[in-house]
């Protein structure tokens, strides 16, 4: 395999970084899903990597199991700004403040 | 060292992250989502997992993308029609983000790549390679069915709940109640 596992982290860890960043700086509800998908999917991609050059199959099994939680994520959190958009007609978290007491 | 198709994967996946969180309009940046976790559905394929990559374009490009996409043109319509929010429209689909708070995000994010890839470049996964064959896709079917079972039908519950749930959170009330009364 002329790929190594390094190369693979390397490519996880900069998606990380991207996600992070997505998740510190952006405001919009929307962009931050975008950002926690980027993050489980770095995760997904060293799960495989590693169960690759194990090898093992738990790697794939759990990346199985982690694809299907996400999209339970996904769905849930789209249905939360659909709900929070009809209550505050915007999608701007800094306006999502009616828990803070 | 790495090839050609890994070189080609990497630049399309992380770029079209990169897109994704800065481009512009919600939508073109929703396609670029897609086109980030296409890109790593290829790495599947280079990491001999034909099966989870499948698994991931059946899920992720396939519905979770077309999922996003819809909440987009659905957020966006009902705001067309409110057409008392035009001016909040310019506040939604811009991007909300002040300068300081961008640079501190950017070196967050420069801090993590370096110091994280620092850490494994130094460790010891450098000289792992293998000559072994990868994992029968079988196997993973005799884990799910086997070891995995239990764990397999509690992700068919939470699936099954978290959608009825999602459902039923999105749900309109106020129409259901209007169309009641006439």
């Amino acid at each position: 395999m002329a790929n190594e596992l390094i190369d693979f982290t390397l490519v996880s860890i900069a998606l990380l970084g991207i996600g992070i960043y997505g998740l510190a700086v952006k405001r919009n509800f929307i962009r931050m899903l975008f950002a926690i998908e980027i993050i489980i999917n770095a995760a997904n991609l060293n799960l495989v990597a590693f169960g690759r050059f194990i090898p093992h199959s738990g790697g794939q099994t759990l990346a199985l199991f982690s694809i299907a939680i996400a999209a339970a994520e996904v769905a849930v959190g789209l249905s939360l700004i659909i709900v929070a958009y009809r209550m505050y007609h915007n999608i701007d978290i800094a306006d999502f403040r009616s828990l803070k007491g | 060292m790495a090839d050609i198709a890994f070189l080609a994967l990497a630049v399309i996946t992380i770029g079209s992250a990169i897109a994704a969180l800065e481009m512009r309009s919600l939508i073109y940046g929703s396609i670029a989502l897609m086109g980030s976790l296409g890109g790593i559905a290829g790495f599947f394929l280079l990491l001999d997992a034909p099966f989870v990559a499948l698994f991931q374009l059946a899920v992720y490009v396939g519905s979770i993308a077309v999922l996003i996409l819809f909440t987009v043109m659905l957020v966006k319509r009902e705001l067309i029609f409110n057409t008392v929010m035009l001016v909040k429209r310019e506040l939604i689909f811009n991007k909300i983000e002040d300068k300081r708070r961008k640079f501190a995000g950017i070196g967050l994010m420069l801090l993590i790549m370096v110091s994280l890839g620092a850490v494994f470049i130094d460790s010891g996964i450098k000289t792992i390679t293998t000559d072994e064959p990868p994992v029968d896709f079988r196997d993973i079917g005799t884990d799910f069915v086997t070891y995995y079972w239990p764990a397999l039908i509690l992700m068919g519950l939470i699936l099954a709940s978290t959608v009825t749930g999602a459902l039923v959170l999105a749900r309109r009330v106020d129409v259901e109640d209007g169309q009641r009364t006439n």
